[in-house]
């Protein structure tokens, strides 16, 4: 019972944040509101007995990757910006369709054919613990993580060199420049 | 647990339509980007939502991958989206057409 309170709170509030994201004219501020959605996703993990994806996902998200969002957005001076002239014609019409039917899609798959309840043998909140999701990680999916930690260096690497701007062109225009 | 694992991913799929919705019509480039992370949010939602109602925990193995993926796809297409403004002093991909024959 309080379970279900709070996940429609939470699931409300990721719902309207994410709503408010898509929907929000000023950039800055839909930043501000994922950030109340991954924050809720959070919650909602914590719900569920994932504690340490919980954390993750507000170290990660809520974190790190919100404070690259938002200096972004502060860098390119998130103002609102005019309506461009190139526009794409229905273009609106045709995202709903096209969002409907996925929707009509997911409807099907979610209430129809899935029946996914658990065993339920287990106590909550055991898959949940640090020292679960490290025994899977760490054993099953090893590979797959020492892939991940390649990954994130070549994206440092990539993002260093990239708006770094090449070796000389950015560098010889600005001086130039000035 | 006593919620139900399909309410779960009911909302994840909700969470995942809107995200959609916002990459078909923004043109900010920076919002079509927050929304495919609302849209990567969903899919750990039911990741996670399926390895909590099976108790099993690779589900939440994936889902953690899928965030330190995440982060870097952020980073590299942060990084790009600062370039483009540079060269094009836009962030409206409507105005960015460079290979528009």
């Amino acid at each position: 019972m309080v379970d279900m309170f709070f996940f429609v709170v939470f699931g409300l509030a990721a719902v309207l944040a994410a709503i408010g994201v898509v929907a929000q004219r000023n950039v800055l501020y839909s930043g501000l509101l994922l950030v109340l959605n991954m924050l809720s996703l959070a919650a909602l993990y914590i719900l569920m007995g994932a504690q340490f994806l919980g954390v993750a996902q507000i170290i990660v998200y809520a974190g790190a990757v919100m404070v690259l969002f938002l200096f972004t957005v502060m860098l390119l001076g998130g103002r609102p910006g005019q309506a461009s002239a190139a526009r794409l014609r229905g273009q609106g019409a045709l995202a709903a369709v096209l969002v409907a039917l996925l929707g009509v899609d997911l409807a099907l798959l979610v209430g129809g054919s899935l029946h996914l309840t658990g065993p339920g043998g287990a106590t909550p909140g055991q898959v949940g613990s640090v020292e679960a999701v490290a025994q899977v990680l760490f054993e099953r999916y090893l590979w797959a993580f020492e892939a991940t930690g390649l990954l994130l260096l070549v994206a440092v690497v990539g993002v260093v060199y990239l708006v770094r701007g090449g070796p000389a062109t950015a560098r010889g225009k600005d001086r130039r420049g000035g | 647990m006593s919620v139900p694992t399909n309410y779960y991913l009911l909302l994840s799929a909700l969470l995942f339509l809107i995200g959609a919705l916002g990459v078909l019509v923004r043109r900010n480039v920076l919002v079509i980007l927050m929304s495919i992370e609302v849209m990567l949010n969903a899919v750990n939602l039911s990741l996670v939502a399926l390895s909590a109602g099976r108790q099993v925990a690779d589900g939440q193995a994936l889902a953690l991958l899928v965030m330190a993926v995440a982060a870097a796809e952020v980073a590299v297409g942060l990084a790009l989206i600062v370039t483009i403004f540079r060269h094009q002093g836009t962030v409206d991909v409507d105005d960015i057409h460079l290979l528009k024959g």
